[in-house]
């Protein structure tokens, strides 16, 4: 259900940018308007999302720890997987935002008949997630060619890179295919997985779709409708020096994209893609396991009720002098 | 009260199915099953700590007896708790639902039930998050992943949070680190806002504020009992041990979990550490005020947690100690490692712990001041204190079990296991992916180790046993090892029932086995009084 209204919804999306352009003419607002207010909704969303998480104090330091504590000297410290120190927590970090390391200890548990549990290698979800947010990132980077004149050298090493297969004209981008790929086997694992197809929401079929709707238009326009790309450069180049402006001949499908990119970034600070900043100020991650080594304040500490040694030993005074348990009072 | 359910035989638990329901998961109501939850607290255990809302009840009863308001109190707690905890308010929002965390959960491993995924478990708390907390909830309702709170959704919390054992597995492989021990234990003190509290964490939390520790041990109990071990200890080395209780002027307060005093096998532990600290002529003091290191409070709040643990520095302090040693336990360790020392530190009447027979300083506990038996042991054994002889446990095949607290709320690994690998001749480990900081639980923690959820228990700890049932079949192991009380209260049942022939020991047990005190006789009985291999009536047949 989940699935097929998200998509319904990327469908409307893409309707909606198709008339808008081609029946209605709104060029401007699909060009221009929207892009810009995106951007803002993102810009602002995400720094009041991360604000308002950062005024949620930590009350307690509370690391899962994944290794060997720092103990005894002949013992050897898991300084990765268990800091004790902020260069440990910046390297734990460095592999978990990086390199996906706490995922990379997937398994799979199967039930054989004995009963025997068995953990299956399952690095699936690893290798797709890690495959999806690269070239995702890369992809990224390489947009930037639209919003730089003259092109940075690295943006051309980077597309160079990614284009080393040298196929076709115009080359082969992996990233490219490498983004929809990846974007679709987390879909079907959604779809073919009994536990994670009962747990998937609507909001988390609905950036795969988009996702999926802004890949294939990219893809569209840089090897099959081969988009007039001095028109939509400069369209991106005022955009990005604020003299926006509508060239003619930019065809429909760029705004479509660029329609889908622009919802994709108005909706990242109300969903779960907020992961994104979360994961940075994550508490069992970027703190070290060294409560005993230096004390962590609570913030908002506040006396409690206890009960106290006196009122223990007025409760129990004959029954400790009876056993020969030393008193304060006798 | 229900009379207690049996669990099914294990043939019959082992035929488990992890096909989620056609239903969708918001539809499908909780359903309570006999042997799957605890009694409601008795009002006399909340009154004792103050806790809102005594009343009888019981989690059967269609009417739970709530305050008025109820979800005002519930919804408020959500807040406030969101604006104290960093943890709860980024795991609120940044699930993205991959399912990684899904076949981790022991509960699920061995029940089959979708909402024992963690990522489900949560789902059960977050979209009350979404409907009362973010705008897209408000507005989109159900399409965004919100729910009203009934009546329904907070029994089916309530079910659901009391099936975790906060064991933290889940947390180790969630990309971002997502605890669903967190968020149970946030999940737990909403409940207990309203009085829903567990009779078998409320009964223990009311004895150890007002006597002390979690069994309710009155003073001279606690001599009696440990005299009682001191006789047994004598039968078997011909050595008097005089320990002394509540002494001023001691340098080290020894803590450790009240079930270490009372019932097999934790008893034996505990006549280790008697018989270790004797022979290195310790000077230590036990503690009949300060007589509990496990904290039920834990499992109920955050501030119950504070409150419980305040006695462990008021009486060092008291006692004018220079340090404190903890026994073996596990969740114990994790508010010792983690909390303790933010609860009611720094600790600045104490010194910087120093081990007086080897000189090692402790620097990782140089803050808290608090040092773990087994970093204390192996430090012995490293330093060649202590004379042993492991042929002593030549009877015993053993492996060992991490628990979860001591393994993903701290990190001792390595000190266990030198331990027991200087004790004992014949060690084998479990497969890697459920040991180390992969464990399993043995299904009873955080307060689950009751005995009218026996099926939870038992389905909870299924892949632990699983996994001892291997080293079993494959390498005749017959003890498991462990270093903690919990462990040591459930696992006995847990083996009985999946795994039968294999004993759960305490490390410090094994290693008083092996112990070659000064002075004591030849030794031709273990700790349990049963025969040594190759010595004594065994001889003689």
């Amino acid at each position: 259900m989940g699935a097929i209204f998200s998509f319904f919804v990327v469908a409307i999306l893409i309707v909606v940018a198709l008339v808008g352009v081609k029946v209605a003419g709104f060029t401007y607002l699909f060009g221009v308007i929207l892009p810009y207010l995106a951007f803002l909704i993102f810009t602002v969303g995400m720094i009041y999302r991360v604000i308002k998480w950062s005024k949620s104090p930590v009350p307690f330091r509370i690391p899962t720890t994944g290794g060997q504590q720092k103990t005894l000297p002949w013992i050897k410290q898991s300084k990765l997987d268990n800091p004790s120190t902020g260069m440990g927590v910046v390297g734990r970090m460095i592999l978990e935002i990086f390199l996906f390391r706490s995922l990379f200890r997937n398994t799979r548990t199967e039930l054989h008949p004995g009963p025997r549990l068995a953990y299956k290698w399952e690095k699936w979800l690893w290798l797709a997630g890690l495959a999806f947010h690269w070239s995702f990132f890369i992809v990224l980077i390489r947009h930037l060619r639209f919003f730089t004149d003259p092109v940075p050298s690295f943006l051309r090493i980077i597309e160079g890179l990614d284009g080393f297969l040298q196929i076709g004209v115009p080359r082969l981008l992996m990233t490219g295919v490498i983004l929809l790929g990846a974007v679709t086997y987390l879909l079907l694992r959604r779809f073919y997985i009994p536990q994670v197809r009962y747990i998937s929401l609507p909001a988390d079929y609905f950036p795969l779709f988009l996702i999926i709707g802004i890949a294939s238009t990219g893809i569209l326009m840089r090897y099959f409708t081969k988009v007039h790309i001095v028109g939509v450069k400069e369209l991106t180049m005022g955009l990005v020096t604020l003299n926006p402006v509508i060239p003619e001949g930019v065809g429909t499908i760029f705004f479509i994209h660029l329609f889908l990119v622009s919802t994709l970034f108005a909706y990242f600070p109300f969903s779960k893609l907020v992961h994104l900043g979360g994961i940075f100020l994550s508490p069992t991650r970027n703190l070290a396991n060294n409560s005993r080594m230096i004390r962590h304040v609570n913030p908002w500490d506040y006396p409690v009720k206890i009960h106290t040694y006196e009122e223990y030993e007025e409760e129990f005074r004959e029954k400790m002098k009876m056993a020969g348990i030393p008193v304060e009072k006798e | 009260m229900a009379t207690k359910a049996k669990p099914p035989k294990p043939e019959e638990l082992a035929k488990i199915s992890y096909k989620p329901p056609e239903k969708g998961w918001m539809e499908t109501k909780a359903e309570f099953k006999p042997g799957m939850w605890c009694y409601g607290a008795r009002p006399k255990n909340l009154q004792a700590v103050d806790f809102p809302n005594p009343r009888d009840w019981s989690p059967a009863d269609e009417d739970w007896k709530l305050p008025e308001d109820w979800k005002e109190i519930f919804l408020n707690g959500i807040k406030e708790r969101l604006e104290r905890y960093r943890t709860f308010h980024v795991f609120m929002d940044i699930c993205v639902r991959c399912g990684a965390c899904a076949d981790k959960c022991h509960f699920f491993v061995g029940g089959g039930d979708p909402k024992n995924m963690p990522v489900l478990r949560a789902e059960l708390l977050r979209s009350l998050y979404r409907k009362y907390f973010t705008a897209s909830g408000k507005i989109f309702g159900k399409t965004a992943g919100a729910r009203e709170l009934t009546l329904d959704v907070l029994k089916e919390i309530w079910y659901y949070y009391f099936q975790c054992t906060e064991c933290r597995r889940c947390s180790l492989f969630c990309p971002y680190g997502i605890d669903q021990a967190e968020i149970t234990i946030i999940g737990r003190e909403l409940l207990n806002l309203l009085g829903l509290q567990t009779d078998w964490i409320s009964g223990p939390v009311a004895n150890c504020y007002l006597k002390g520790n979690h069994l309710g041990l009155e003073p001279h109990t606690i001599k009696s009992n440990i005299e009682f071990m001191i006789d047994d200890i004598e039968t078997i080395t011909g050595i008097r041990i005089e320990p002394s209780f509540n002494r001023k002027g001691a340098e080290i307060l020894f803590i450790t979990p009240s079930g270490d005093l009372f019932g097999v096998p934790g008893v034996y532990t505990c006549m280790g550490y008697l018989m270790l600290f004797h022979e290195l002529g310790l000077d230590y003091t036990w503690s009949t005020f300060a007589s509990e290191g496990g904290n039920f409070g834990f499992f109920t709040s955050m501030e119950m947690a504070k409150r419980l643990t305040a006695k462990i520095y008021s009486e060092a302090k008291r006692l004018k100690v220079k340090w404190i040693l903890g026994g073996e336990c596990g969740h114990m360790w994790r508010v010792w490692n983690q909390y303790l020392n933010t609860f009611w530190g720094p600790p600045d009447f104490l010194e910087e712990p120093v081990s007086p027979i080897t000189g090692t300083k402790f620097e990782n506990a140089r803050s808290a001041k608090i040092v773990h038996i087994s970093e204390f042991t192996a430090d012995l054994i490293r330093h060649g204190k202590l004379n042993l002889d492991p042929s002593r446990n030549d009877h015993l095949r053993v492996t060992f079990h991490d628990s979860c607290n001591t393994s993903r709320g701290m990190g001792i690994f390595e000190e266990p296991r030198y331990i027991i690998k200087s004790v004992c001749n014949h060690f084998f480990e479990m497969p890697e992916n459920t040991i180390r900081e992969r464990t399993f639980c043995c299904g009873s923690g955080s307060g689950l180790n009751a005995g009218e959820n026996m099926e939870l228990r038992m389905r909870g700890g299924f892949p632990r046993a699983n996994a001892v049932k291997f080293v079993r079949d494959n390498y005749g192991v017959n003890v498991l090892a462990n270093i903690c009380a919990i462990d040591r209260a459930a696992l006995p049942t847990l083996m009985d029932y999946w795994v039968p022939g294999v004993q759960v020991a305490g490390v410090t047990e094994l290693l008083a086995n092996a112990l070659v005190m000064k002075g004591e006789k030849e030794r031709t009985q273990d700790l349990r009084l049963e025969p040594l291999p190759g010595k004594g009536e065994s001889e003689n047949v």
